[in-house]
């Protein structure tokens, strides 16, 4: 067995990349939305194969480097209780809030439990009925529908224990404010394939309108991104600004009205405070009335210390794409993988852990 | 920057326990044999003979799983540290500590297997020692082994023989041990028939050394996976090494558990196989007698050693694109979505 299969296929890749190479005149500035994109460029070694003209810049669309710090001190602040258990994907262990992490506080004997999906959570309530279990909701439209399914269960079930802190958000919006922004120079999107799966192309169309911005909706091998490029750069060849669908294998115009019917009935739009983009509003998902015995926010007097987001950090001027991690001067020096200063250090997703994982050429080395 | 506390990373194989033992270990310890930073020490003990020595402890969670148990683990991991001195393992020791309340029959199902696994690698059990701590002091069966294996004269192995050309060879697919343990741990629903490689690996390198005496180098890589085998080895050295991503072996089920988890297989842990450091000409030699053997079958060049970008790993990508390959920062924690 290949350690890949046919999205990868050289020999598509390669006539992807030299048409993009032939067609390509203006410099452009192409972001991709997606942090899974992100790691899937740098995996690929999709960088090596465009031409200078062709800019990949990484945008805010990594969960856990968006989750806002006082977020994030809400989780190190739920599992400094007494009777709770934080169960969490492992991607949250390691970033840094203003005083701590999940990780440390585990070292220092907090009950922190890392899960594969939250259903293991409900789990867990279950096996320890006299300990509260708490489930940091950190992702975009493609998680919370899951996070959605397992309140869902939880009131069927009448479980009593088991909570959830709604720290949701939704992509278009951000995209919308990222726009508003000073100094972002873009030609153009790369968006979500798994987000769009979820919401739908035609979500995307009033802001595509409105910016009158190419757009392309991708996949995840290398195949579909080199695809995604290829169409981006034909566009504004072209002169041509509007919503394409490179991923219509899975993405359909309207999206799955099974998992928004489901995320309807479970969380109501509320506003949300992002890292890097500030408070945006309408662009997060908080729970219903009806789901409050299971919010996390309304169970617990959480007492949170002033946040702050880490002195000398640059993680939100890379979340927006005004800069590079080369641009941070922690990069590489005092920030670590090992040594995070920043969420976008931290996440397999972040942009700052991608180029220090995987660029040669990033200026750290 | 020094953390205050010794995490779970330390010991996660990757870069942070590289500088536990560069910062600390190395320094207090300080002495020529240990700062090869091999698998394990070869000392000269006079009239020409040598003799490898090394040690390893196993703390495996869960203590049974698909393919073996800690009592292979400890076994295999031991004599698979010496056959990467070269040497052929000979006796080792056992140090138990147990905590109270462990089963007694889990405890003689772990003993039968260590049993087992000293028999398949020819070597003995001559010493050891057994301690029991108070629940919750251990978590059920910690082992350590410690060898000692004979150098037959005429065998040098070992970083510095490394040199440019080489070719570097993988005897197996990779990332079987990690995801069968993560599996079993996290009673992940969706794994599939995963099985652990746990396995001596001393015969198929007595074999190969047989016709090809002159092996530059060969290391087991487990914690921290191949990737970072790779860059320990590159590390500080005047040389690069150069991969392909189209010849890496990985299990249908083993990759696709990696994909969903968001893991790269080149950082996953292995139990049973070995990287070799060959010079180019004995390639086809080595690889046609590791692949006639059981534990060999999947053997493949997965790269070389090259003049250009010293001390750094690259991966050609199977699209055509080259990116780097960096050592594992933290244990792998994945997200699913
Ligand atoms: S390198 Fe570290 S400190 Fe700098 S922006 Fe990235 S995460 Fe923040």
């Amino acid at each position: 067995m290949n350690y890949t299969n046919g999205y990868r296929d050289p020999g598509i890749a390669g006539q992807l990349a030299d048409r993009i190479r032939r067609i390509s005149r203006r410099k452009v500035r192409l972001m991709e939305v997606c942090g899974t994109h992100t790691v899937s460029i740098f995996r690929s070694g999709i960088r090596s194969l465009l031409p200078d003209t062709v800019t990949l810049i990484s945008g805010p669309g990594c969960p856990v480097c968006v989750t806002d710090q006082r977020d994030m001190d809400a989780f190190i602040a739920l599992a400094g209780f007494d009777d709770v258990i934080v169960a969490t994907f492992g991607d949250l262990m390691r970033v840094p809030g203003t005083h701590s992490s999940l990780l440390k506080e585990r070292a220092k004997g907090s009950d922190i439990r890392i899960v594969y999906s939250p259903l293991d959570a409900i789990t867990i309530a279950t096996e320890n009925p006299y300990k509260r279990v708490v489930f940091p909701g950190v992702g975009f439209e493609t998680t919370a529908p899951t996070i959605a399914a397992t309140l869902n269960l939880a009131r069927d079930r009448g479980i009593h224990n088991f909570f959830v802190y709604s720290a949701h958000k939704l992509v278009p919006p951000a995209l919308t404010a990222l726009m508003a922004l000073p100094e972002i120079h873009l030609d153009g999107f790369m968006l979500p394939g798994h987000v769009s799966v979820i919401i739908g192309a035609g979500a995307y169309r009033p802001f595509v309108a409105r910016h009158s911005i190419p757009a392309v909706i991708a996949g995840f091998e290398p195949t579909d991104i080199l695809l995604a490029i290829a169409m981006l750069v034909e566009q504004i060849e072209s002169g041509a600004s509007h919503l394409e669908n490179a991923y219509s294998r899975v993405v359909s115009e309207a999206g799955n009205p099974k998992a928004l019917a489901l995320l309807a009935d479970v969380f109501e739009v509320n506003h949300a405070a992002w890292r890097g983009l500030g408070v945006i509003a309408d662009s997060g998902l908080k729970l219903r009335k009806s789901y409050e015995a299971f919010d996390a926010e309304q169970a617990f007097d959480l007492v949170i210390p002033e946040s702050f987001d880490p002195a000398g950090c640059a993680c939100g001027d890379i979340l927006t794409g005004r800069k590079l991690p080369s641009g941070c001067p922690l990069f590489g020096k005092i920030c670590t993988p090992e040594h995070p200063v920043g969420p976008c250090m931290v996440s397999t997703e972040g942009t700052c852990a991608a180029y220090y994982r995987y660029d040669n050429d990033s200026g750290a080395f | 920057m020094k953390p205050d506390k010794i995490l779970l990373d330390h010991g996660s194989g990757g870069a942070m326990s590289h500088q536990l033992v560069i910062q600390t270990l190395l320094p207090a310890f300080d002495n020529p044999l240990l700062s090869t930073l091999h698998d394990g020490a070869v000392i000269d003990i006079g009239n020409g003979s040598r003799l490898a020595f090394s040690t390893d402890s196993f703390v495996v969670d869960p203590i049974f799983f698909p393919g073996g148990s800690i009592g292979d683990l400890a076994v295999n991991g031991t004599v698979n540290d010496l056959a990467m001195c070269g040497a052929e393992p000979a006796y080792l020791s056992v140090g138990l500590i147990l905590e109270e309340g462990f089963p007694f029959s889990d405890f003689e199902r772990v003993i039968s297997d260590m049993k087992a696994a000293a028999l398949a690698a020819g070597v003995m059990i001559v010493t050891g020692d057994t301690k029991v701590v108070p629940k919750g002091a251990a978590d059920k069966i910690f082992i350590n082994t410690t060898g000692l294996g004979y150098i037959q004269p005429g065998i040098d192995v070992g970083p510095s023989r490394v040199v440019s050309g080489d070719r570097i060879i993988l005897s197996g697919t990779m990332a079987d041990h990690g995801m069968t343990i993560l599996s079993r741990r996290e009673n992940l629903s969706f794994s599939g028939p995963v099985q652990s490689d746990t396995a001596a690996l001393n015969h198929l390198v007595k074999k190969m050394l047989q016709i090809c005496p002159d092996i530059h180098m060969l290391r087991d890589p487990t914690r921290g996976g191949v990737g970072t085998t790779l860059n320990e080895v590159a590390g500080s050295a005047a040389f690069g090494i150069q991969i392909d991503e189209a010849h890496l072996p990985v299990k249908g089920a083993v990759a696709g558990m990696c994909e969903l988890l968001g893991l790269d297989p080149l950082y996953v842990a292995n139990e049973g196989k070995f990287l070799a450091f060959i010079p180019s000409n004995e390639t086809n030699a080595v690889l046609k007698i590791l692949q006639s053997d059981p534990l060999g079958k999947d053997a493949v060049i997965i790269g070389e050693v090259v003049a250009d970008h010293p001390g750094q790993v690259v991966m050609k990508t199977r699209i055509g694109g080259s990116r780097m390959v960096r050592m594992l920062t933290g244990e792998q924690l994945p997200r699913i979505c």
